[in-house]
């Protein structure tokens, strides 16, 4: 596997002729051997199995709020109830100042995104130990599995992200044109949390250390990510060296897009860019080397 | 055979596994910083001799064959020979250590069950979540999915989630997803172990219909009878390498001879048995109940099993199972100390045995294996395959004379028949 091998190509059936006792096969040839240097990424192949990706989403979507009282309502309340206690705490007494903006609509603006990276970091960086028994039973292309743990907290950032509009309006905070640099801050958010998850359930599988790590590391990133305060604060360069923290500049950068306002510095969502695609290539070529031997370790 | 008919190529196959530390599932940070540490420090003192420490083992050492399509092939050998690593490197689940194998054509493996389900799903949504991670598409699921449903026989029950099925069900479903995967190579390992007979017979059916097909199948299992009705030719592995290729016949008898030796060997220093081994099993007396060695249909039989632990408290709340199969490696009756019965006593005295008593063994004359295991503390402790051999001379049941016959076990029982007058 690995570097220099041919893949296996899933045979449609549908292109098969189905007469008794001959079967047309298309020959693609797997060799299977041991995988030295440098992993490949194998993305045709993880592209060919996007409809397993999208079952595991749609399994993990399914299954998330199973077995609860409140349901999806959690979706609504998680962002909600954190708003109330940021400005309770960080608004009324800490006196921290959100602009122009609501402190609620600043607030949840910052958080909507951030509870989708949270989310989807804790629980991807379990995933791969946590589909232990398939992984070393069936083979399917592993990076599927991160990859949907991560994706699956789309509804649920979908439903938080109408909650915002809701309470903008509510505020009467309307969106301006920034609004269609959403999506490029959107990609952001995903790419960095989807490096972290690439890394965090590679590393889980040999060290089972992270998953005490992950619930202290979220609560510290919190605090390094401007969500109950803003940039604006910040003298430079820290403004921009804040920027180390990719989820910096896609928090500052979403709440700009939605809420309009002062743009957050350039340097500082570049800076996030490039870490969040650091994280995002070496994430998927760490878990892709470490891959080979999930099943021998896990 | 042209060289384009083979669909399976081994060369010089080989798994290593490094036991120990390694092998500990989650291993912690601590492990590996204060092992980067001293083995540092160590370096300087002696160079590489902490490589050399850790233990490591063979899974599978340069087994070479060829396999060509429509070869239905079982591999055969006992506990910890490397079927199941095998079949794991063809499924592509682990790679080798080193040589390389060469697979043509689409792999449907089914090494176990099941394992891809989730509870909480129903059984409708299963279907398409297990096919998806075997490989298959939407549009052939939606296309076969009135076929797995029937197969499976689980039409009533397809949107109640799976964890309220039984395991029979489950099994069933699984195999139902799994055989209409279609692939042209299929990998079975021991499924069949579970589910009734009934589904058993089906899934055979399926598996030879995949064969007459023209497909490969790779079959693992311990059913000797079953992999001579199946299979047209037979590998034996045994400590990881290839041991016999050839008909499934010869296979089999040299690996029936394989078990009868080790039934020779001390039962403590055997590798093969698998568990915790807090316990571990050291003997296995049968005898007749009177104290002789004679075992014969319709007579008293004792079996008695010795254990050996380093904690003696361990032994308290330990059970101890076996299964009888017949020559051909067929299980015929199993009996568990864990079923307790109204007739069973507790023997503080007899702390490290677990003694069974038959009145009248219902076995028809012939040679017997025993396989045994030991449960504890919540995990199997030991599981010894082929811990002994026995055989069972002609005897009499209710009365009535056993000299043979078809199957393996007697039953006493009585007729009226039309009387001459």
């Amino acid at each position: 596997m690995g570097n220099g091998t041919t893949m296996a190509t899933q045979t449609p059936v549908t292109e098969r002729p189905r007469a008794a006792g001959t079967v047309a096969l298309a020959h693609q040839e797997v060799v299977l051997e041991r995988s030295s240097g440098w992993p490949s990424l194998r993305l045709r192949e993880l592209w060919r199995a996007h409809e397993l990706v999208y079952f595991l989403i749609w399994r993990d979507v399914k299954v998330r709020y199973k077995q609860t009282v409140l349901g999806v309502a959690w979706a609504v309340l998680q962002p909600l109830l954190t708003v109330v206690v940021f400005t309770l705490f960080f608004h009324r007494v800490a006196r921290i100042s959100s602009g122009s903006l609501p402190y609620p609509v600043f607030s949840l603006a910052g958080l909507v995104p951030w509870l989708f990276f949270s989310n989807a970091i804790s629980l991807a960086s379990a995933s791969v130990v946590a589909n232990a028994n398939v992984l070393t039973k069936i083979y399917f292309p592993r990076l599927a599995i991160p990859l949907a743990t991560t994706l699956a907290g789309a509804p649920d950032f979908a439903i938080g992200f109408v909650l915002l509009l809701i309470v903008m309006a509510g505020y009467g905070v309307a969106p301006g044109l920034t609004v269609f640099a959403l999506p490029a801050f959107f990609l952001l958010v995903l790419a960095a949390a989807l490096g972290v998850a690439l890394w965090l359930s590679a590393l889980n599988v040999l060290y089972r250390d992270v998953r005490y790590i992950v619930p202290i590391a979220v609560q510290l990133w919190l605090l390094a990510t401007p969500i109950a305060y803003s940039v604006s604060g910040l003298h430079s360069p820290w403004n921009v060296i804040l920027g180390l923290n990719p989820m910096a500049g896609a928090v500052e950068g979403f709440r700009w897009a939605v809420t309009g306002g002062a743009a957050p510095p350039a340097g500082m969502l570049a800076l996030s860019a490039g870490v969040a695609a650091i994280l995002a290539i070496s994430g998927a070529y760490y878990f892709r080397a470490m891959e080979r031997r999930f099943a021998d370790v896990i | 055979m042209s060289a384009t008919d083979i669909v399976i190529r081994s060369e010089a196959l080989s798994k290593q596994y490094v036991l120990g530390r390694h092998a500990k599932p989650g291993r912690t940070l601590r492990d590996t910083i204060v092992e980067g540490l001293s083995s540092g420090a160590r370096r300087v003192a002696r160079r590489s001799r902490d490589r050399d420490e850790r233990p490591l083992l063979w899974a599978l050492r340069d087994v070479s064959f060829e396999i060509e399509r429509g070869d239905v092939v079982g591999v055969i050998g006992r506990n910890g020979a490397g079927k199941s690593t095998l079949l794991k490197i063809f499924s592509r689940v682990t790679e080798p250590t080193s040589g390389r194998a060469t697979i043509r054509g689409r792999v449907g493996s089914l090494l176990e069950v099941g394992t891809g389900f989730h509870g909480e799903l129903t059984g409708r949504e299963n279907i398409y979540l297990y096919g998806a991670i075997l490989g298959m598409r939407r549009a052939e699921l939606n296309r076969r999915f009135d076929e797995i449903v029937a197969f499976a026989e689980i039409s009533r029950f397809l949107d109640t989630p799976v964890k309220r099925y039984s395991t029979g069900m489950t099994v069933r479903l699984a195999f139902a997803v799994a055989a209409h995967l279609e692939p042209e190579i299929l990998l079975v390992d021991e499924v069949l172990a579970v589910g009734d007979a009934g589904f058993q017979r089906k899934c055979i059916g399926k598996m030879s219909e995949v064969a007459d097909e023209g497909r490969t199948v790779l079959f693992v299992s311990h059913n000797m009878a079953l992999m001579q009705s199946l299979c047209r030719r037979g590998i034996l592995l045994e400590s990881g390498g290839v041991h016999t290729d050839g008909t499934i016949e010869e296979a089999v008898t040299s690996y029936l001879r394989a078990v009868e030796r080790a039934g020779t060997v001390e039962l403590a220093d055997r590798s093969d048995t698998r568990g915790q081994h807090d316990v571990r099993l050291t003997h296995v007396e049968i005898g007749g109940a009177d104290g002789t060695t004679l075992l014969a249909t319709g007579r008293p039989a004792r079996f008695v099993f010795r254990t050996r632990a380093e904690d003696p408290s361990v032994h308290r709340r330990l059970s101890c199972s076996f299964t009888i199969l017949n020559a051909l490696g067929q299980p015929v009756a199993t009996l568990t100390s864990n079923d307790r019965g109204p007739r069973d006593v507790e023997d503080a005295g007899s702390h490290d045995a677990f003694v069974c008593d038959i009145d009248e063994l219902p076995l028809l004359p012939g040679r017997y294996r025993v396989d045994v295991e030991i449960h504890g503390r919540s995990h199997l402790q030991d599981a010894v395959e082929g811990a002994t051999m026995f055989d069972v001379e002609q005897g009499t049941l209710g009365g009535r004379p056993v000299a043979g016959g078809s199957g393996d076990v007697a039953v006493a029982h009585r007729w009226v028949v039309p009387s001459l007058d």
